[in-house]
């Protein structure tokens, strides 16, 4: 974090300096964050993981600049998050897919692009990338009532993938799936992630899939959120995400690390055998 | 199955299989079937006088004066208006009135439907305009109808633009739009207010402006609030119309014709209950006129479901 030079950091996607967020509720004040100090750097792929309540969420809304932090300065690619917003350098996928139920999937897709003026035949040629991306091809023409929640969920991937962002938000968005679907919309995410070469900021309370998908695991404590530790996961951004990859020691160890940092004390080898 | 089922199956809502559109019109007619034996085996059981409880007739008489038989009605409609050489049959008198009303009603409907939406719009834009204005749309609503029907009409025989003299019926619409507005204004405003908050912090994080915001959610939201609105607002320009001819003195109209028939109810009792058959008619009319808007939108009535 604060350990990167200065000639690095303007190739930071995020850069945030004693980040804290104070909610005021009608029973005082929430704090929801404090001294949170986080660089992402350009194409890497992090994870938020920390108990519920602890304000993944929050940290993922300033980013975003859909809420401005109490204290602390926030850069995203060098800007205001403001700025950023405007300039359109994130896409976002929120908990909820969140697409418009009186459009298509095509159409969901496409709202960005429409919404920033790009010709209907670029759009069109761009919405059917995306689809074929998703794997959506075939549903195009079908409206969201119609799918189940994880193709839901890939709408809205690709629709916060369809202008190419620099930076990708994601606040668990594969959270109401089941196991099996997940993994395979995290390997789809790996392969989509690693094609476009955008960073993300990925909220889950996975710890597997966190090892699974990030370079980097950022642990935040119960509230109020701060960071508690942060796990390097050393598998290279050429490494091709798969199932074998879920069987590797390398892969255990790495959810034991996460775990002893979310738990805050190392896992007795005790403890591990008892499990 | 069930239409639910059913239309889960084709995968659009709401939308009618051809059996389920068969039992809603045996249901309709089984509906007015059973009104007309009700109203006979009333006249047919019930004391001459009616009932009368201290005083007050909690029963109406039964005498063919105040209810004519089900079949005289309908009898009297196929004869002549009048007993005049060459009158046209009731019916036709009565529809043609009852098509005039309709077309008030329609302009009155369609200038309601205008501004209500104007004023939703207006009032969602700017919260100041919600607040100042809001009030004073309910208090609108509290205003008898009696009491400015006649001067809606005499301001509007002075009006007089270029030799184009305000015509009467113009005068009528004007007052049914006055009560059609109210329930699509206040239902446009709740439609527009009704997104999502994901969806409204999504066209944050795409910097949208307040109109494609507009445009991409707020409007498409709000359909499913303006249909009932607008079915409302109908039904209130129907009502509306039918009143303001009354107390404008507009003759042509299907409101002057259930007084003037009803005066002749002494002589000719089957033939004031014509004009109200046509109220009742042009009631659904509108109302299904309205209903093929709700059609035409249904794409954007998914939301409902989901
Ligand atoms: N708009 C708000 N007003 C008041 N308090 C808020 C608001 N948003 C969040 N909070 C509070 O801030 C804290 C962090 O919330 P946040 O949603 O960021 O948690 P989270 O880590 O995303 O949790 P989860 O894993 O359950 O999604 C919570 O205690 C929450 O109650
Ligand atoms: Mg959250």
């Amino acid at each position: 974090m604060s350990t990167t030079t200065e000639e690095t950091s303007s190739e930071a996607a995020v850069v945030a300096t004693g980040i804290g967020k104070t909610f005021d509720t009608r029973d005082g004040e929430v704090q929801a964050l404090t001294g949170v100090d986080l660089e992402i750097t350009a194409g890497e792929f992090v994870s938020l993981i920390g108990p519920s309540g602890c304000g993944k969420s929050t940290l993922m809304r300033l980013i975003a600049d859909l809420d401005s932090p109490t204290e602390g300065t926030l850069e995203v690619f060098g800007k205001s998050p403001a700025q950023a917003r405007r300039d359109q350098d994130y896409g976002i996928a929120f908990q909820q897919a969140g697409l418009l139920p009186w459009r298509t999937v095509g159409a969901n897709i496409g709202v960005p692009l429409e919404l920033h003026g790009v010709a209907r035949p670029d759009r069109e040629k761009r919405v059917a990338e995306l689809a074929e991306l998703v794997g959506l091809t075939d549903f195009i023409d079908r409206y969201p009532d119609q799918l189940s929640g994880g193709m839901q969920q890939r709408v809205a991937i690709a629709r916060s993938l369809a202008e190419q962002p620099r930076l990708l938000l994601m606040d668990e968005p594969f959270g109401a799936l089941d196991e099996m679907t997940r993994e395979r919309m995290q390997a789809e995410l790996a392969r989509i992630v690693g094609e476009s070469g955008a960073a993300v900021v990925f909220v889950t309370h996975s710890i597997p899939e966190a090892v699974f998908l990030s370079d980097r695991v950022v642990v935040l404590s119960a509230r109020p959120g701060r960071i508690t530790g942060v796990v390097d996961i050393g598998i290279g951004r050429d490494v091709h995400r798969d199932e074998a990859l879920r069987e590797t020691a390398g892969f255990f160890e790495k959810v034991t690390e996460v775990r002893e940092a979310l738990h805050g004390t190392p896992v007795t080898a005790a403890a591990r055998e008892a499990r | 199955m069930t239409t639910e089922q059913a239309s889960l199956r084709t995968g659009r809502p709401r939308a009618r299989t051809r059996g389920a559109q068969l039992r809603a019109t045996a249901f309709g007619l089984l509906g007015i079937i059973s009104v007309a034996v009700l109203w006979e085996v009333y006249k047919a059981v019930a004391p001459e006088n009616g009932v009368v409880i201290a005083g007050t007739r909690v029963l109406p008489r039964t005498t063919d004066l105040a209810m004519p038989h089900t079949w005289e009605m309908v009898a009297r409609l196929l004869e002549p208006t009048t007993s005049q050489a060459g009158a046209a049959p009731l019916w036709l008198t009565v529809a043609e009135a009852a098509l005039l009303s309709l077309g008030i009603a329609a302009v009155g409907w369609l200038v309601g439907t205008v501004v209500g939406v104007g004023l939703g719009l207006l009032m969602q834009f700017f919260q100041v305009v919600e607040r100042g204005l809001l009030p004073w749309i309910v208090l609108s609503q509290t205003v008898p109808l009696i009491a400015f029907a006649p001067v809606v009409r005499s301001w509007g025989s002075r009006i007089e633009i270029l030799g184009w003299q305000w015509p009467q019926w113009l005068s009528v619409a004007v007052i049914a739009s006055y009560l059609a507005f109210f329930p699509v204004a206040i239902g446009m405003l709740k439609g527009l207010q009704s997104p999502q908050r994901t969806h409204l912090e999504l066209m944050h994080t795409y910097a949208a402006s307040r109109w494609a915001t507009l445009r991409t959610v707020r409007l498409p939201a709000a359909v499913p609030y303006l249909l009932p609105a607008l079915r409302l607002g109908a039904a209130s320009a129907v009502v509306g119309t039918v009143v303001a001819e009354v107390s404008t003195g507009y003759l042509d109209g299907i409101g002057r014709q259930l007084i003037s028939f009803a005066g002749q109810a002494s002589g000719d009792p089957a033939k004031a209950w014509a004009p109200i058959f046509g109220a009742i008619a042009l009631g659904l009319v509108a109302a299904g006129l309205v209903g093929l808007i709700g059609l035409a939108l249904r794409t954007y009535r998914r939301g409902e479901a989901a």
